[in-house]
């Protein structure tokens, strides 16, 4: 299931067309998209930006649940799981 | 569960090659997670800690949280890197793991994908009877640790489960994952070599103490893979990924059962799956997971929210200079510098005394005393408590506990009491002794007072003494031990009466 | 209407500072306009319950004497997207339906610390995806100039706020054009920061490389004013920039007095040729460069040959980065849930995924799942970036030529509401000139240029810097804002209709 997302037939039908627009923006970036250009994936290069090793910013229970569909024990709820383990 | 056909195992090497190789996690003992400043359980401040009670918004994907990468665990990264004779990457990334996960609370892992921070390394392990072996690692990541699901029903397993709980804390440890290259050439001992390549890289993290690395509770997780090729072929078979071996013990009966399986497949002119498997502990077999399939597409892409981290070359050097002696090269300084025989070495090397007993040693204890009471009582002991003999004592207690034997306080008999009480927790050696009165009575009028009440009740021994039947001082000196409760010491004993009875 | 609700943040503040106003009374003023115009307008989501409150509490802390922000006890509208801990946060989406954050974004908590007064939260596209604000889950906002048109997207809310004068200032964030697009067809200033200006933790992630938090506002001062607030670096974003950043107020005062204008080189883009503008944005737009070049500044033709595969270029980047972001809406915790009686949370997590998410959302999940699945990676997402690298090189290359760029900031004026839904194309190309400066990550701003003829709607002027050069911006906005205000003998929301006259 693509993205997890349980799709009507009829959404499926829309959305599979829509991917075209996808291929035309690919064919439009492949005609500058030549290996020898580097790729840009952030745009102000940073870089070793750390985080001292010091505790902070923790919730407490209350406020880790607070928005929780389900819960028991100081825990998240979710209903049978059928996979495994990753 | 049908039970696996398994062939004989040295059948099985007689016609299959077995060809390794290993995943192992390492979770880091930072205080902070990977990347939340949240407690990190993996530390030992934290373990005790209530579920969801280390959690930031970034460890369970709270709207609008953002990661930002903890300094100390990029710095044990490359540590370990570099013990695993690594080289380090001038500049690596991370990378986002799509896949959807309850325990994930992005649906995404943060990873190292085509760009780790450690690569192409080597690392030295030795076999029982002091083989060498050189274990090839391809590389070496950093990532973060998933959360912890309770499966909750009548099997306690995921098969069956009505539903599920989650706790987060464990979400965003740091984690190092050190991946092998395909391992050829261990034959027989492939099971072994297994054993041993994980017992390396426990010693080799707790040699730079940054890791609590204890099986049991999933600081080190080993995935096996295992595959066999006919003899004669040059292509690879295909192999399984053995999951959730989590002592040294299992990740060798893992590999062992792993080869008899698949040699019984192939030799009956089956294929083998390419598959994950499941360790049971219980049972000592693998069960098949998931098979590998189109569906493992993780849609990898770089972190967007993260940077690449490049450390410049004074650093690595500067960290390459702080690494401690290799533990290979510590264990022949030790075995050398001890004068312990192979078996005497191996028994606390492979306890993973080595620690302990060099810093008895350094508190004042002989060699032998320090192993005596390392591998002796001290383990025996833990393996009754299921604990870890490290966690029942200090090196210095033990040292203290061999000093007043050595000084004539204790008895072997009184020590073994006292280290009882050390492992009550009732206070230091000499503070069980004053508080339990279990010192030897070195007081020679209250030991004469009892020899003398023993031999006026058996005047027949006596006379047997004094005839120099020698020997029959025993039985006095068992009645005087009583009647001291075993606070003295029984050569006085002997000696005193002697004394007595005028010999 | 109240007189109140005219002023400016700056000269608000004013007022509050020498006494001439509380903050209570400037905070039910705009409560009451927001009760009385956003019935027709639904620029907000969420009114503050406790906005009075916390104004008496400014109002206080002024009567004793402390030292405050600038902006202190000035009402503030907060785009639905940035999490807080008083108000819900849904960011448009019904699956984050009465979500409450435990915790408040970075630029929100600047805010309260700055003594600013939240009023509410402001609509939006659903997960800021759309240029029309349509695409909230809870009804689209209306265009003040015409109520129905839409105010564009996705900050719609915050835009219309402004422009309707519910609010005096807003925070917007800016993807691909969020901010800058709904300035232009609502005749108001909106400012898109370098990448990494201002934070963005708390900022529900759309496309992470991409996205900026900003100021909404209808002068350059006062988006100035606000950017001093929500500025600077922040150690829970890791791409968040440590610059020394200077006054941008101080830049807008500065700038109003023209001199800035005198040899300024103002660069217009060749390749973007009038044929792709609606009339009367091409008009303004040239006006608008006359009045520049009177008042000294010389227009100067440069070539941006890759602008044209910037739109391409973003909608692979886009639903890639968002299609990981959104994962994280699973409904295991927080969130809606849907029930699947007797199926898995992966039936559960898929249900709800589908009935939680608008189309619009879907579609993008969809495109950018596949774009990002294994084989296509290179030719997607890392193609796109790559145009990435030639716009970066193209704004390098003009800026080496010219101080400024000056664009439109949009391809027509408002359109009507339902007009583009059908038509997600078109409604991308609305973005035709603000997505490569996201791209490239350079700042951004939007300010009134005029009136188009044709339709009497509102038009904008794109100015754009160099990569942390966003006082430039400020300088020049304000020096053209004052030309035109003064030719046009007041502010451009004097010729807006008047909005709830009749109540
Ligand atoms: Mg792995
Ligand atoms: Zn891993």
């Amino acid at each position: 299931m693509l993205a997890r997302i349980q799709l009507s037939d009829d959404e499926v039908q829309r959305l599979t067309g829509q991917l075209d627009a996808i291929v035309d923006n690919i064919a439009k970036v492949s005609e500058v998209a030549t290996p020898e250009v580097a790729a840009t994936s952030h745009p102000i290069p940073l870089r070793n930006v750390f985080r001292p090793d010091v505790p902070g910013d923790m919730l407490t229970v209350d406020e880790v649940l607070q928005n929780a569909p389900d819960a028991a024990d100081g825990r998240f709820r979710v209903t049978a799981i059928l996979g495994e383990e990753q | 569960m049908a039970k696996d056909a398994l062939m004989d195992f040295d059948a099985a090497l007689e016609q299959f090659e077995p060809v390794l190789g290993f995943e192992v996690h390492v979770e880091l003992n930072t205080e902070t997670k990977m990347f939340s400043p949240a407690g990190n359980p993996a530390n030992e401040a934290n373990h005790d800690a209530a579920p969801n009670t280390l959690v930031a918004p970034v460890d369970m994907g709270l709207p609008g949280s953002l990661p930002v990468v903890n300094e100390t665990a990029v710095r044990y990264s490359i540590s370990l890197g570099l013990a695993l004779g690594c080289s380090i990457a001038p500049s690596s990334r991370f990378a986002r793991k799509n896949y959807f996960y309850p325990d994930l609370g992005k649906n995404y892992q943060i990873s190292q994908y085509d760009e780790p921070i450690a690569f192409e390394g080597s690392v030295e392990i030795e076999l029982e009877g002091g083989d060498v072996v050189q274990i090839p690692i391809e590389r070496a990541h950093m990532e973060e640790d998933a959360g912890k699901l309770t499966h909750m029903g009548s099997t306690g397993r995921i098969q069956g489960a009505e539903y599920s709980l989650v706790d987060y804390n464990r979400a965003g440890v740091p984690l190092v994952e050190i991946v092998t290259k395909p391992i050829f050439g261990t034959e027989h001992r492939a099971p072994e070599v297994a054993k041993a390549y994980v017992a390396a890289i426990r010693d080799i993290v707790r040699s730079l103490g940054i890791s609590e690395a204890r099986m049991e509770r999933g600081n080190l997780r080993c995935d096996a893979n295992v595959s066999l090729r006919p003899r004669g072929q040059e292509k690879l078979g295909t192999r399984t990924e053995t999951k959730n071996v989590n002592s040294m013990r299992s990740v060798e009966r893992a590999v062992r059962y792993e080869i008899q399986r698949q040699a019984a497949i192939l030799a009956a002119g089956g294929t083998v799956t390419q598959e994950t498997r499941h360790w049971h502990e219980d049972t000592g077999r693998t069960s098949p997971g998931r098979p590998k399939s189109d569906a493992d597409d993780y849609r990898y892409f770089p972190e967007p929210d993260l940077l690449p981290v490049e450390p410049s070359e004074e650093f690595i050097e500067q960290l390459r200079a702080a690494l401690p002696e290799a533990p290979a090269v510590y264990r022949r300084r030790l075995k050398a510098e001890w004068g312990f025989t192979d078996l005497e070495f191996q028994d606390v090397a492979n306890g993973g005394l080595l620690a302990e007993v060099e810093a008895t040693i350094a508190a004042g204890a002989s060699p032998a005393s320090a192993r005596k009471w390392w591998t002796g009582e001290i383990t025996r002991v833990a393996n009754a408590q299921g604990a870890e003999p490290a966690a029942l004592v200090t090196p210095a207690q033990v040292a203290e506990l061999q000093q007043l034997v050595d000084a004539g306080t204790l008895t072997d008999k009184l020590a073994r009491q006292v280290l009882e009480g050390v492992i009550a927790g009732e206070g230091t050696p000499q503070q069980v002794v004053d508080a339990r009165g279990l010192a030897v009575v070195s007081d020679d009028g209250a030991l004469i007072a009892a020899i003398d009440e023993a031999l006026a009740a058996q005047p027949d021994v006596l006379v047997k003494i004094q005839d120099g039947k020698v020997q029959a001082a025993g039985a006095v000196i068992g009645a005087v031990m009583k009647a001291m409760k075993g606070q003295a010491d029984a050569a006085r004993v002997r000696e005193l009466i002697l004394e007595r009875a005028g010999q | 209407m109240s007189d109140i609700l005219k002023l400016t943040a700056a000269d608000l503040s004013a007022k509050l500072r020498s006494g001439e106003l509380s903050s209570v009374e400037a905070t039910q003023a705009h409560l009451d306009r927001i009760a009385a115009v956003d019935g027709d307008v639904h620029a907000f989501l969420h009114v503050s319950d406790r906005a009075v409150e916390v104004a008496a509490d400014i109002d206080r802390r002024r009567a004793a004497g402390e030292e405050l922000g600038e902006l202190a006890g000035v009402p503030l509208a907060i785009k639905d997207v940035l999490v807080t801990t008083d108000m819900p946060s849904t960011s448009g989406s019904k699956i984050l339906e009465g979500y409450m954050s435990p915790y408040d974004a970075t630029v929100v908590a600047r805010s309260r610390a700055a003594g600013l007064v939240p009023l509410g939260k402001t609509n939006m596209d659903e997960f800021a995806m759309g240029s029309s604000t349509e695409h909230s889950a809870y009804g689209p906002t209306r265009n003040p100039w015409d109520l129905d048109r839409i105010p564009g997207g996705s900050g719609g809310g915050s835009a219309a706020a402004v422009a309707a004068f519910e609010a005096p200032i807003a925070l917007g964030s800016d993807t691909g054009g969020s901010i800058r697009q709904p300035a232009h067809v609502t005749g108001t200033v909106g400012m898109k920061p370098t990448y990494g200006g201002v934070s963005r933790y708390g900022a529900i992630a759309l496309a992470s490389s991409l996205d900026q938090v900003g100021p909404v506002s209808r002068t350059v001062l006062d988006s100035a004013l606000l950017h001093d607030v929500i500025g600077g670096h922040d150690p829970h974003d890791a791409t968040s920039l440590a610059d020394q950043w200077p006054s941008f107020a101080a830049a807008a005062r500065e700038g109003a007095t023209g001199e800035v204008l005198k040899g300024l080189k103002v660069g217009v883009i060749r390749e973007l040729d009038d044929r792709g503008f609606q009339r009367g944005v091409s008009d303004s737009f040239r006006a608008s460069l006359a009045k520049l070049e009177a008042a000294g500044a010389e227009i100067v033709e440069v070539s941006a040959p890759h602008f044209e595969y910037g739109v391409a270029a973003y909608y692979l980047i886009l639903p890639a980065e968002a299609s990981s972001n959104l994962a994280k809406f699973d409904s295991v915790r927080f969130g809606m849930r849907v029930d699947v009686p007797g199926g898995t949370v992966e039936d559960v997590m898929a249900a709800t995924r589908d009935a939680g998410f608008g189309e619009e959302v879907k579609r993008r999940i969809i495109l950018g799942t596949y774009a990002l699945s294994a084989g296509y990676y290179d030719a997607y997402y890392g193609s796109a970036q790559k145009v990435r690298t030639l716009i970066q090189r193209d704004f390098d290359e003009a800026f080496a030529q010219v101080d400024v760029i000056a664009t439109p900031s949009a391809p027509t004026t408002a359109f009507r509401l339902g007009e583009q839904l059908d038509d997600p194309l078109q409604m991308y190309l609305n973005d035709v000139t603000t997505i490569p400066v996201n791209l490239a990550g350079v700042p951004g701003i939007s300010i009134p240029s005029g009136l188009a003829e044709e339709d009497g709607l509102p038009v904008g002027i794109q100015f754009v810097a160099p990569a942390r050069e966003d006082a430039r911006l400020y300088r020049v906005g304000a020096a053209l804002e004052a030309l035109l205000v003064d030719s046009w003998g007041g502010p451009i929301l004097d010729r807006a209709p008047i909005l709830g006259g009749a109540r």
